[in-house]
């Protein structure tokens, strides 16, 4: 190729379909719910778990779409599973599923 | 009486001899499966079962009543009760009755498996005695009530609704196979008989018909196409056997047995559970039962398919059939066979490979000290999101003078029952644990619960030592009848609706409908009690959804309003937060209804 003296650098920009956490495809693809919660932090607020702890299902959900994975699996693993989040969560959402499925699909991390 | 032929052998028997042997090397090897896959402790309270008197008296009546007279069906549905057993017991008939034969009149013939099978074939009368005649009679008899069942069962096949039922199983390849050579199997012996009662003698069936041949064919005394005929539709339907639902004749008189022994799902493909999913007749009881049946597309997660898919070892179907049940328990309790529906889905689940381990360390540090009333009231996680049935049973305990105090009043330990339900056992135990530890420090007598889905693990998985574990429906019912809570009756109607976990779950019927008759007049709903329709928030289910769930309430309401009632009682949070979404009246709680009609 001539060389004009001057050569084209590759884009900064962030694709985030080619970057993503592969698993939160699998996650989507377990329980499609996942994709709809509106983050309005009702399940955490009725959080049987989060009179003894920080669990929040909405920040897990929000973590896992951003990335942050070792913060949302270090809360969700305190989950006890006793459904008032599916009871109180105005979008309807199945969350003990979308919770079995963040169980099944990611690993622990420190 | 005397034998036709020398030779007491004719090729046409050879279908039927080579079908049956099969079915028996198959049943043989299926009893050495099934055994060696038993753990060593289970199989060897089988075998001690086997020789417990008792449990020998209470195999066979269960073998009789179940496998050939069908009593259960029958107590269920006439007409299916009647169409199975007179099949059932009608073959059994004449099959004993041709080994009398046999061994009244040609001794010698016995061990020839196919003689009393095909005894008019063989044999032949001078002139009939009494005895005889008798004979003959119950043979055609029993063939009449068999061709009846037959000709119901014809008839089921393209109008089920006649017989009460909405919904039938899908059949296999197999399963047709081995029906249309069921159906056929007795009009051919029919034919066949007919063909030889002029030499064998007959009585008021096979007479007619060997009449009638007579004035049709030349020669009909030798006519041993109709005999092969008959002899290939039962070979036929012995080759079948093992691989269509029919299976479920050998297969359900082994299973007795073990259900007698006390014997429990350990694996959900191996052992008890292969015996009870082979005794499944497919006979579709459980889909019209199944609460997910209110969307046509969910039939095929009814228990049927469950056993069907656990043959086959589909295990992605299996996955999909046993999340999405809500544990109801209907199917269970209506089963002839009593398959353990939730059991094997439980198992199932247990069986999933997670990536995160709960981790329920945290609760090391939480103190154990709740109170030190008589009365130990542990509310659960449901309660909580529902006051109302906090305050009310607080304010029932203050009026009846109970030494009472919270066990869960700055923040509950889930009871356990939701993580069991997902198949995590472990997991629950550390709940348990905690949730013991704190029990039996209280130093309580007692300990009160307004959730069914509490009361149903604290009952079952706890062990705490005395502590006497009440739901308030028997609580305030006892309180009630000894007049401690003074109560009006406001003459309201009043349904009440079967939480799955108390009134299947754990056999609590009477108690709330006794306390509600104190205070509002009854009426009954369409199903109610064991055949209570789940109200579908069941936290039994791990994958229905919103809509799903939904399409479930609006049925379970429908079934609820059947004598218009001003108002829905039930005795669960869950019930109680699922119904007040969609219904067109008051939705209440037990402990609310009861505390509305306190006297002043
Ligand atoms: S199921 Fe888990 S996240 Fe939801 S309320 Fe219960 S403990 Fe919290
Ligand atoms: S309650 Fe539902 S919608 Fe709200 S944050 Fe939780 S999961 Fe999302
Ligand atoms: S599981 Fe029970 S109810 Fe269902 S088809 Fe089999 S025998 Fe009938
Ligand atoms: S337990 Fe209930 S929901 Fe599950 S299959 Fe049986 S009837 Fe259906």
């Amino acid at each position: 190729m001539v060389d004009f003296g001057f050569k084209l650098s590759k884009s900064s920009a962030i694709v985030l379909s080619e970057t993503a956490d592969p698993r939160f495809a699998r996650l989507v693809a377990l329980e499609p719910d996942v994709m709809r919660c509106m983050s309005c932090g009702s399940c955490a607020g009725s959080c049987t778990a989060a009179s003894f702890t920080t669990l929040s299902l909405r920040r897990v959900i929000l973590d896992l779409q951003r990335g942050q994975t070792a913060d949302a699996t270090g809360q969700i693993k305190h989950c006890m599973l006793c459904g008032k989040c599916t009871l109180v969560c105005p979008r309807g959402l199945n969350t003990r599923h979308i919770i079995l499925s963040i169980l099944q699909v990611y690993k622990e991390e420190e | 009486m005397e034998e036709r032929f020398a030779l007491s052998f004719d090729p046409f028997v050879l279908p039927f001899m080579v079908g049956t042997y099969f079915v028996f090397a198959w049943c043989i090897a299926a009893i050495i499966k099934v055994l060696s896959q038993l753990p060593a402790t289970d199989r060897h309270r089988f075998y001690r079962s086997l020789i417990t008197p008792q449990n020998i008296v209470k195999n066979i009546r269960d073998i009789f009543c179940d496998c050939l007279l069908h009593v259960r069906l029958w107590k269920r549905n006439r007409l299916l009760g009647y169409m199975h057993s007179s099949i059932a017991f009608g073959w059994f008939m004449i099959i004993l009755i041709g080994h009398i034969e046999t061994i009244l009149y040609v001794p010698n013939r016995v061990h020839l498996l196919y003689y009393p099978i095909f005894f008019r074939y063989f044999m032949k009368v001078h002139e009939i005695h009494l005895q005889g005649a008798l004979l003959f009679f119950l043979m055609d008899f029993f063939l009449l009530v068999i061709l009846s069942g037959i000709a119901l069962a014809i008839f089921k096949r393209f109008r089920s609704r006649a017989l009460g039922m909405r919904r039938t199983t899908r059949l296999t390849l197999t399963d047709r196979i081995g029906m249309y050579a069921l159906w056929s199997i007795f009009p051919l012996r029919w034919i066949a008989e007919g063909f030889t009662a002029g030499v064998a003698g007959g009585s008021f069936m096979t007479i007619p018909i060997n009449w009638l041949l007579k004035n049709f064919m030349s020669n009909p005394e030798n006519f041993t196409a109709a005999w092969w005929a008959y002899s290939i539709a039962l070979g036929t339907f012995m080759f079948v056997l093992p691989f269509s639902r029919y299976m479920h004749i050998p297969a359900e008189m082994m299973l007795i047995p073990m259900r007698n022994a006390g014997l429990k799902v350990r694996h959900y493909r191996r052992g008890f559970a292969l015996a009870q999913v082979y005794s499944c007749p497919s006979c579709g009881v459980c889909i019209d039962a199944c609460p997910m049946g209110a969307q046509k597309k969910n039939n095929s997660l009814a228990t049927v398919y469950l056993n069907r898919q656990i043959k086959r070892k589909n295990e992605e179907k299996l996955n999909k059939i046993s999340d999405a049940c809500l544990m109801c328990g209907k199917c269970e309790a209506l089963c002839q066979i009593k398959v353990s529906a939730t059991g094997l889905r439980q198992d199932i689940r247990s069986r999933r490979q997670y990536g995160i381990h709960q981790d329920y360390g945290y609760l090391g540090g939480v103190s154990a000290a709740a109170g030190s009333g008589k009365v130990l009231y542990y509310a659960g996680c449901m309660t909580s999101l529902t006051p109302v049935i906090k305050r009310s049973v607080a304010a029932l305990l203050d009026r009846a003078g109970v030494d009472w105090s919270n066990m869960d009043a700055d923040g509950t330990i889930c009871c356990g029952r939701p993580l069991i339900l997902a198949g995590k056992m472990d997991e629950a135990k550390a709940l348990i644990a905690k949730n013991t530890e704190i029990i039996k420090s209280s130093g309580a007598a007692t300990l009160l619960v307004s959730c069914p889905i509490c009361y149903r693990v604290f009952k079952e998985e706890y062990q705490l030592d005395g502590v006497e574990v009440v739901h308030y429906t028997e609580y305030f019912n006892n309180l009630l009848s000894s007049g401690r809570l003074p109560v009006e009756n406001s003459g309201r109607k009043l349904v009440y609706h079967d939480p799955c976990e108390l009134g299947r779950g754990c056999g609590i019927y009477d108690q709330p409908r006794e306390a509600l008759s104190h205070v509002a007049s009854l009426v009954p709903a369409e199903k109610e009690r064991v055949e209570s329709i789940c109200c579908g928030g069941s936290l039994g289910s791990l994958t229905l959804n919103w809509d799903d769930r939904g399409a479930i309430s609006a049925k379970s309401l429908e079934n609820l309003m059947y004598s218009h009632p001003d108002a829905i009682v039930t005795a669960c949070p869950l019930c109680l937060k699922t119904y007040a979404r969609s219904a067109k009246v008051p939705v209440k709680d037990f402990a609310e209804i009861i505390n509305d009609n306190l006297k002043q």
